[in-house]
């Protein structure tokens, strides 16, 4: 059983490739099992389901500032009861307290993990990038819908939108 | 061997025999037992190194409040000690044994790549005092822990940690080029006759440690590739904000972390294999079961990364999936401690140092083995989690597991390698006074730990005062005695009774059967004999 330096070279090469392949992977997995509280993007026209009246879920909502951004970040509604596969409008309030313009890009984390894959939205302020004046306020819709086939054992949702400071750019 | 070579030789015999004169012996060196020596005091240095850090450390921890150091301070030595420790005094100490050992233990005149052998010791100094170096820089040395997690080392870290990066390169490029090294000769190199299942366990453990080194040091190197980027080239593979996971970093870190904890430990389970068969006078109990227990430890390793990670709200079934793979490995662990037992029942067993430090390895190691489990069931890690208690377990398997190894092995090789016995009294003090300090050091950290106290913090609530200050005595009390242990070393290298070619009554191996104490410069340039 002999072998060659240069083939067993082989190996840490492919393995630091692997150290870089495990970031796609990771949000692979994240994907295919909807864990890490990743939520999806469907569209309006998406939402065929029947409304499930029978269900009852809580949805909180929390509102947090990142990175030095100087905005206060609130939610308008911290509460609501909904219905799986109904489309309902949560409203966001932001204010800069800053003198200049400032960019945020919000980022949500859906609480339990495995609510994030039947948690969608058809509209939402953190699809884009936000530009904010000096002191603007602006309140910003968010539309989403719970999916029907969401496990009997979740009663109880937290959204949690943080907002990041960007680089102006 | 063409007939030129052998008329040189025959000229000018004890030019090209011996080693070179002059300091400059040591840094042109390619002779493998140069290069164990170098790696082998690189380790000691480091350790003093580290152990002072941890003299400060403790030094703070004597009581609460804020008695020595500033916080900042204090975090960077809890960095910096376990940096030190982890990749300067552990791991270049197992390379130093392989670089003394796997040749003579194996017959082969050299390592296969001597070159490479020198440059992969060569590129540690450097590596270390440009890590050692932060500690006096603007913004100080890393603070964020040995475990260095996104985003504290990358949105929040000073500019130093960039010298840390290129730190961590160089450890790896060395362990990757001195694996490299130790499969090519252990794979190419062996004496006729000296059959994979013939190997010493040393030279099988080191084998399987070398595969692990380079399958998960790359890893390493590009999760530090992946902080430099992120720190200075715009990517977000760790900041949420540009659509990356800091979770993600914890993933990368321990799918390199916990193979890295069996890197620090199998050699350590080789060189007990070898000490406790000698001094209980009967062959080791189960060698090829050891064999595959080394083997399925090491793939297991590769299995059970995130039970590091039970409190980022890791769903249940990841939790449990962990938790029974981690859970699995203690089967293959505890056929060795039992095999270890099993290979002194009935033996003629006498106390010499090595055998000392070698019992104490098994009764201690197995303690932090005991915690591990703890550890690792994923309900209770939520109490446990970032707590002394942790602290207490990875220093039972890392200080009286690895580390004893190691200084039972320096007790039972450096007679054969120097020529000279040490001094049984000085070891015999050395193990007691060792081993007393470190169970009064660590040993109460289980406690405060389970009572609540975290981790690398300064200052602490006043309940733990007292278990505080009695960890703190024992830390001086060990230091002191690793002080001790160098004027051991320097002793027994500067002289003493003249050690036999066997050295021990008990012992077996190419390096003590076939080759005289001290052995030549270069030894086996014929193959030796194998039974």
């Amino acid at each position: 059983m002999k072998t060659s330096p240069l083939k067993l070279a082989l190996i840490p090469v492919l393995m630091f490739g692997f150290g870089f392949a495990m970031v796609p992977l990771y949000d692979v997995i994240c994907d295919i099992t909807g864990l890490n509280g990743k939520t999806g993007r469907i569209q309006a026209a998406e939402v065929t389901d029947p409304v499930d009246r029978s269900r009852t879920i809580e949805v909180r909502f929390l509102a947090n500032t990142s990175s030095g951004l100087p905005w206060d970040f609130e939610p308008l509604v911290k509460k609501m009861e909904i219905h799986p596969g109904q489309v309902y409008e949560a409203m966001y309030r932001v204010r800069s307290t800053s003198r200049d313009k400032t960019l945020g890009q919000a980022i949500p984390s859906v609480s339990p993990g495995t609510a994030a894959e039947h948690f969608n939205k058809t509209e939402c302020f953190c699809f884009t990038q936000q530009a904010l004046e000096g002191y603007e306020t602006r309140d910003m819709p968010l539309r989403f819908v719970v999916g029907r086939d969401i496990s009997d054992k979740i009663e109880q949702i937290t959204l949690s939108y943080t907002f990041f400071g960007q680089e102006q750019g | 061997m063409s007939t030129e070579i052998t008329h040189d030789t025959a000229h000018d015999e004890h030019d090209h025999h011996g080693p070179a004169k002059g300091l400059m012996r040591w840094v042109t060196t390619t002779n493998h037992k140069d290069i164990g020596t170098l790696y082998l005091w690189l380790s000691f240095i480091m350790l003093l190194y580290g152990g002072g850090m941890a003299m400060i450390i403790r030094l703070e921890l004597f009581q609460p409040g804020l008695q020595f150091v500033e916080p900042h301070f204090f975090n960077q030595m809890t960095t910096m000690h376990g940096l030190v420790m982890v990749f300067g005094a552990i791991m270049p100490a197992f390379v130093g044994l392989a670089n003394w050992l796997v040749p003579m233990m194996i017959g082969a005149p050299d390592m296969a790549l001597p070159r490479m052998n020198n440059w992969s010791f060569w590129i540690l100094p450097f590596a270390f005092a440009m890590l050692a170096s932060t500690t006096f820089m603007e913004g100080g040395a890393p603070a964020f822990g040995w475990t260095f997690y996104a985003p504290l080392s990358t949105t929040f870290a000073p500019d130093t940690t960039d010298f840390f990066i290129f730190a961590v390169h160089l450890m790896g490029i060395s362990s990757v080029m001195g694996s490299i090294n130790i499969i090519a000769t252990i794979l190419n190199m062996r004496a006729p006759g000296m059959t994979l299942m013939k190997m010493p366990l040393f030279v099988w453990t080191w084998l399987i440690t070398a595969y692990l080194l380079i399958a998960v040091m790359p890893v390493l190197a590009g999760a530090v590739t992946m902080m430099l980027t992120d720190r200075h080239f715009g990517t977000s593979f760790f900041d949420a904000a540009g659509g990356g996971d800091p979770v993600m970093f914890q993933h990368i870190f321990w799918f390199f972390g916990h193979p890295e904890v069996y890197i620090m430990i199998l050699p350590a389970f080789g060189v007990i294999s070898a000490i406790v068969p000698t001094f209980a006078r009967k062959p080791l109990f189960g060698y090829s079961s050891m064999v595959y227990a080394s083997a399925s430890i090491a793939i297991l390793s590769f299995m059970v990364w995130a039970h590091h990670m039970f409190t980022t709200g890791m769903p249940v079934a990841g939790e449990l999936y962990f938790m029974y793979a981690t859970i699995l490995i203690s089967v293959p662990t505890g056929v060795k401690v039992f095999n270890w037992v099993t290979t002194m029942w009935k033996g003629s067993m006498t106390f010499e140092t090595p055998m000392l430090f070698a019992l104490g390895f098994i009764v201690m190691f197995t303690i932090g083995g005991f915690s591990g489990l703890m550890l690792g069931v994923a309900p209770v890690d939520t109490q446990y989690h970032d707590t002394y208690f942790v602290v207490a377990h990875f220093h039972y398997v890392l200080v009286t597991g690895a580390l004893y190894s190691i200084i039972a092995a320096f007790y039972y090789w450096v007679p054969k390698w120097t020529g000279h016995m040490y001094d049984e009294t000085l070891g015999k003090i050395h193990f007691w006074w060792s081993t007393i300090a470190v169970n009064v050091l660590f040993f109460p950290q289980h406690f405060v730990g389970l009572a609540g106290m975290p981790r690398r913090i300064p200052d602490y609530s006043l309940q733990f005062a007292e278990f505080n200050q009695i960890s703190s005595i024992g830390g001086f009390a060990f230091g002191l005695a690793q002080v001790f242990f160098l004027y051991i070393v320097i002793k027994t290298i500067k002289g003493g009774v003249k050690a036999t070619d066997k050295v021990w009554e008990g012992a077996t191996g190419l390096e003590f059967e076939e080759l005289p104490s001290p052995p030549p410069y270069h030894s086996f340039t014929q193959a030796p004999p194998v039974k």
